[in-house]
């Protein structure tokens, strides 16, 4: 048995990597829609943020999971959001240590995180009845495939709104010698919520069994 | 009395907590289906809104800011207890919404059976700790959190409201398959959040 089988065993890697694509968190569950969408309008932030979400996402599954054995039924609501909000509260505390400027700029979401239901609805919908490593790797590939929207999301707003990939210059801009006028309404907020809309219908037609029947 | 007329009207209209922050938008999309269910969660988040943001604003001021625990003794005045503000705002946040609930119960049986089923869920929406979160960026004083707890949280239920007008209407027209529903939800969203834009810029 080699070493992938051993801690990746084919039920633990559909449970990695369903969420990121066939399962999305994002375009398929919708959840965790409440903080991604104000953050996307670079793709440093977006990067940050999914970071910050998979790497909470992973350690709420896996405490919950820990002790999801001795935790009564009645209080689990309060017991998960108590180690949300401390594992939020690190992730903050670390962003205003070394990443200072970025965190300004993320205000208030970081904080959100702890509502997002993504964290919330994967703790309570899987970690609450599954192993610790099983729960892990879900945690880490919702967290995955929301990062993977976001990303998605902030590359189409970055380029086509500043000319810009992660800050470095693709389409110089007419107001700096260029050639490319910039898409000033894909640096509002509007425009996250066209390209979202849109790639959950490219994602439908795609895949038709996900449309809605009413 | 300018300055809060101003603030509230920012807090409804510029700083739509839904159309510009994008807050709440699990239960702005899920309850928007009937205007009946989008008017019950609007009243509860206008409701628990006015009363969590200045409820998270005394504690900040008088519990979590750098020295303000120096009421109760001079020893406490250098402790700074700010990084706890997350745990105190989501646990006060869940405390107000219990004892709103069981109030709600005993004194406005009639209210309970409308919002009855929104009220525990509101304590996990974002535009809760949300508000409570800006609050504490923005360093409101006591009076201005009262008026922007509350705007905010109306500006949440206009927005709700007439997302779901839209989305009753639009059952008669006829959408492509694959952005029927959730997909087209999204797109109405967008143009209602332009025509919030052109609020920006007013001053009162």
């Amino acid at each position: 048995m080699s070493v992938l089988d051993r801690w990746l065993p084919p039920r633990a890697r559909s449970v990695l990597l369903t969420p990121i694509l066939v399962n999305n968190p994002i375009a398929v569950q919708v959840l965790g829609i409440c903080s991604a969408l104000a953050v996307t309008t670079r793709i440093d932030k977006a990067l940050v943020m999914g970071a910050a979400v998979i790497l909470v996402a992973a350690a709420a599954n896996l405490a919950v999971s820990l002790v999801r054995n001795y935790t009564p039924g009645s209080i689990r609501i309060i017991v998960q959001l108590a180690i949300i909000a401390s594992l939020v509260i690190m992730v903050d505390q670390f962003l205003k240590a070394y990443l200072f400027e970025l965190s300004l700029e993320l205000s208030v979401f970081v904080g959100l995180i702890i509502t997002n239901c993504i964290v919330m609805g994967r703790a309570e919908g899987f970690a609450m009845q599954n192993p610790p490593w099983p729960s892990f790797l879900d945690g880490v590939g919702n967290g995955l495939g929301y990062a993977l929207v976001l990303l998605l999301v902030a590359f189409v707003r970055e380029l086509t709104g500043a000319g810009r990939v992660l800050g470095f210059t693709v389409l110089p801009l007419v107001s700096d010698g260029g050639w490319y006028e910039g898409n000033g309404l894909m640096l509002l907020a509007p425009s996250a919520l066209f390209i979202v809309g849109l790639l959950i219908w490219a994602l439908r037609e795609w895949k038709p069994e996900l449309q809605e029947k009413d | 009395m300018e300055h809060y007329a101003n603030l509230l009207v920012r807090s409804i209209f510029l700083e739509n907590m839904a159309l510009v922050y994008f807050l709440g938008m699990c239960s702005y999309l899920a309850c928007s289906k009937k205007v009946e269910t989008a008017l019950g969660l609007g009243i509860a988040v206008v409701f628990v809104q006015t009363l969590t943001v200045p409820l998270n604003n005394l504690l900040l001021r008088y519990l979590l800011s750098d020295g303000a625990l120096g009421w109760l003794s001079p020893a406490l005045a250098g402790v700074n207890l700010n990084f706890l503000a997350f745990i105190v705002f989501i646990a006060t946040i869940a405390a107000a919404v219990q004892v709103v609930e069981m109030m709600v119960d005993r004194f406005a049986p009639g209210l309970y059976s409308t919002l009855g089923v929104f009220l525990p869920l509101i304590a996990v929406n974002c535009v809760i700790l949300g508000g409570s979160l800006f609050m504490q960026e923005r360093d409101y004083t006591f009076t201005e959190s009262v008026v922007f707890g509350f705007g905010s949280g109306l500006g949440f239920a206009i927005a709700l409201v007439a997302l779901a007008a839209i989305r009753e209407r639009m059952t008669y027209s006829n959408v492509p398959g694959g952005l029927r529903g959730l997909g087209i939800t999204f797109i109405a969203t967008g143009l209602m959040s332009l025509a919030f834009m052109m609020f920006s810029g007013i001053q009162i």
